[in-house]
């Protein structure tokens, strides 16, 4: 807690309350006149208002002095970051989403997560096909002009990596919401439906259960996707947030499959083949298996279940001062639309039911705002989601009475903050 | 007759194919040739496996030109990257279950994990080496892939692997039997495996902090106040009141702040230097909290009749970083 009374923009008490000015200054008459004097000054008001700035009195910058907008120079504390130790090479790793300080459900292109498995490119997109192949009445290869001619769709979804949170599962390792939870992204997706690019191709969708996307990187990166997610509302995307996609995810084409882990959403798509069997990848046998306490891996868990976070206050901020806040947090879920979002204040005792922000949109992100007055007491903050299909976002405990602390992946725990007097947010787990 | 047939047979079903071409002019036939170029990946049941062979010699070779430098000579190497090898036994190998991944702890190597050897030959012939992707001979691969496995013992140093006798060998791998499908989270309108209620007055949990971040641990993401904005309800917290912030980090906050205006590290300014202030204050325990909030406030007295101004724009944290650094000075 920084004090209100040395707060920017607040002037000292003594304006506001007169009674309260003349308590101080008897109280501090003896101590030394020049140190009233410049109370004095400052009391008048608050020199950014009372100081007319040089952007006020003088000339701005002319237009397209950047032909590509960049945010601000003092949001420059917002970035994607590596969480130090988590690997050991830069091309196989993870930059996490700054979800601290981001507001809404979209996630500016440039703070999308990254992860690669073997380094990004950036594909000149006049050299780049897509191959549809396998159980097809007809094989196809689609140039990016073939496939901008097509039927498009624009639909916003969420993507999280299987593994995020997965630092967590044994206990607490990570101090902010950018490294528990900033696998996290959500985008508005423009491309054509995977379903009209089979169908184009004639796909035997009877015999065919499976399709395996594959990568043009260096990784070749291959998934499995059950046929009905692909006929369903998987797309074949160039656009993200209205422009083409960054090259970090998968320039100049990716797939999209709402509500499944983020590395079935091949970056870089080349190839759809179309099979009867899944193909047991590297992906799906060596990772992307969740480890069970007996010993087992599950394989095949794909969908990311319904979870959320309160990104503000979380964890190593510091609130300003006692008063009212505006908890704010995200809500998703891999099978549908979030319902409704519950906000503990007391560790998970008694819960307060959030206003969700339209639009609430299926495999979305799901922002969620609620007033809270801090006391300055102790206070540990959590959300739990619940979605369309009735599933409660369980407690860590639950999960680990289930699946232990092996895991790595699919950790949809609520995430408890707890607040300290001294205002100091730290993520924490509690029973 | 035939081509009567063919010209039959043209008219019943083109009209037929012409109804369905709804994206005219979209896309071509794939050439035989470009499905070959990039149809390279093997499935389970080694559908897709080009004819070859290596053996476990030829891929030490291999291994120790083009492998050995990331993964170590014996694939055991945790430098760059998780081990390939270790961590199974010949009991495992009866078993096909990995005894060492029901204990906690145990690193996880490739062979542990390993329940498919397509996916090891199709990931060597598609990903390796890491920075050369897709240039490896096929019968490298079954070379390589051989290595490996004579690394877990699963078969011996004499061995040659060919696309013949890659299902026996499967049969050997220690973690055949380990996966199990998890039906529910694969199909979106499947059931989850953990259930809670939404319970909202008084409800079961303790509430009870059983983990936290350990104190040393809080300064691993490098200074967290500078990863939050410059405005809103809150700020980033210190890294940890125990990291002794840096000459490097504190000057230039010192300077932005104008405190080596009056204060010099060693002479007396307009106030008294921070070699004085520090030597006064150094052995005084509760001095970082008083001379934080003098610091922001402003003060009088102690070291002469000029007032110090109030600096109300630094943070609380900021303040304590600046007399650390300045009590910490020599």
């Amino acid at each position: 807690m920084t004090g209100a009374a040395n707060r920017a923009g607040r002037i000292l008490p003594a304006l506001e309350d007169r009674r309260g000015f003349l308590k101080k200054t008897l109280a501090i008459a003896g101590s030394g006149a020049a140190t009233l004097a410049a109370s004095r000054v400052h009391a008048q008001g608050d020199p950014a208002i009372l100081r007319l700035p040089v952007h006020s009195s003088s000339l701005g910058r002319p237009v397209a002095a950047r032909g590509y907008g960049l945010p601000s120079e003092h949001e420059s504390n917002l970035q994607r970051r590596e969480s130090p130790g988590l690997t050991r090479v830069s091309q196989a790793s993870v930059a996490f989403t700054p979800l601290q300080g981001m507001f809404g459900i979209i996630t500016p292109s440039g703070l999308h997560f990254e992860r690669h498995h073997q380094g990004w490119w950036d594909i000149d997109p006049r050299q780049h096909r897509l191959m549809v192949m396998g159980l097809v009445r007809q094989a196809k290869v689609y140039t990016m002009d073939d496939l901008m001619r097509l039927p498009a769709v624009s639909r916003i979804h969420f993507i999280e990596c299987g593994a995020n949170t997965g630092m967590e599962w044994g206990n607490v390792s990570v101090p902010t919401v950018q490294y528990t939870h900033g696998m996290l992204s959500c985008c508005e997706y423009t491309g054509v439906r995977l379903a009209t690019l089979l169908d184009d191709c004639g796909a035997d969708t009877k015999k065919g259960r499976f399709v395996l996307a594959e990568g043009a990187d260096g990784s070749g990166l291959t998934r499995t996707i059950a046929m009905e997610r692909a006929l369903d509302d998987a797309i074949v995307a160039w656009g993200m947030n209205g422009e083409m996609l960054r090259p970090e995810n998968g320039y100049p084409l990716r797939l999209v499959v709402p509500g499944v882990q983020g590395v079935s959403w091949v970056k870089w798509l080349r190839r759809i083949e179309v099979g009867d069997q899944p193909w047991h990848t590297r992906e799906e046998t060596l990772h992307y298996v969740d480890l069970m306490p007996d010993g087992t891996h599950r394989q095949f868990t794909s969908i990311q279940e319904c979870k959320s976070v309160i990104t503000a206050p979380s964890g190593a901020q510091t609130l300003l001062d006692r008063g009212h806040y505006n908890v704010s947090g995200l809500a998703w879920s891999g099978r549908g639309r979030v319902t409704r979002v519950d906000v503990s204040f007391d560790g998970g005792r008694n819960w307060r039911t959030a206003r969700l922000e339209p639009p609430v949109l299926s495999k979305a992100l799901t922002r969620f705002n609620i007033s809270w007055s801090w006391d300055g007491a102790p206070a540990i903050l959590q959300s739990r989601a619940i979605d369309e299909t009735g599933y409660v976002q369980p407690m860590i405990a639950q999960l680990r009475a289930v699946r232990g602390t092996r895991s790595i992946y699919h950790n949809n725990a609520i995430q408890s903050w707890r607040v300290a007097a001294n205002g100091e947010v730290s993520n924490v787990q509690v029973d | 007759m035939c081509r009567l047939i063919s010209l039959v047979l043209c008219f019943l079903v083109f009209p037929e194919i012409q109804a369905k071409e709804k994206f005219v002019g979209v896309g071509r036939p794939a050439t035989a040739a470009e499905i070959a170029a990039w149809d390279i990946d093997v499935r389970a049941d080694f559908t897709g496996l080009p004819a070859g062979s290596g053996s476990v010699k030829q891929g030490e070779e291999v291994w120790e030109a083009k492998c050995a430098s990331c993964h170590g000579s014996f694939g055991d190497s945790n430098a760059v990257f998780p081990p390939i090898a270790g961590g199974t036994t010949p009991m495992d190998i009866e078993r096909g279950r990995v005894d060492a991944l029901t204990r906690p702890g145990e690193q996880r190597t490739t062979l542990m994990k390993l329940s498919q050897l397509s996916a090891l030959w199709d990931y060597i012939n598609r990903a390796m080496p890491w920075n050369a992707s897709k240039t490896l001979g096929t019968d490298e691969v079954y070379a390589l892939t051989a290595y490996i496995l004579s690394l877990g013992r699963i078969v011996p140093d004499s061995f040659v692997l060919n696309e013949r006798n890659i299902a026996e060998v499967q049969k050997r791998l220690p973690n055949r039997d380990g996966m199990k499908p998890a039906p529910g989270l694969w199909d979106a309108k499947g059931k989850g495996d953990v259930r809670n209620d939404a319970c909202m007055r008084d409800c079961p949990a303790a509430g009870r902090i059983v983990s936290q971040m350990p104190d040393f641990a809080r300064g691993s993401h490098g200074n967290l106040a500078a990863q939050n904005r410059l405005v809103g309800p809150v700020r980033g917290a210190p890294a940890s009141s125990a990291v002794t912030a840096t000459a490097d980090t504190v000057r230039p906050l010192a300077e932005k702040s104008g405190c080596l205006a009056c204060h010099g590290a060693r002479q007396r300014l307009v106030g008294p230097s921070l070699a004085e202030i520090a030597t006064r204050y150094r052995t005084d325990t509760g001095a970082e909290q008083l001379l934080a909030a003098k610091v922001k406030a402003g003060g009088q007295g102690v070291w002469g009749n000029v007032p110090m101004p109030p600096n109300p724009q630094l943070q609380e944290n900021e303040a304590r970083t600046l007399v650390r650094w300045i009590l910490t000075s020599d």
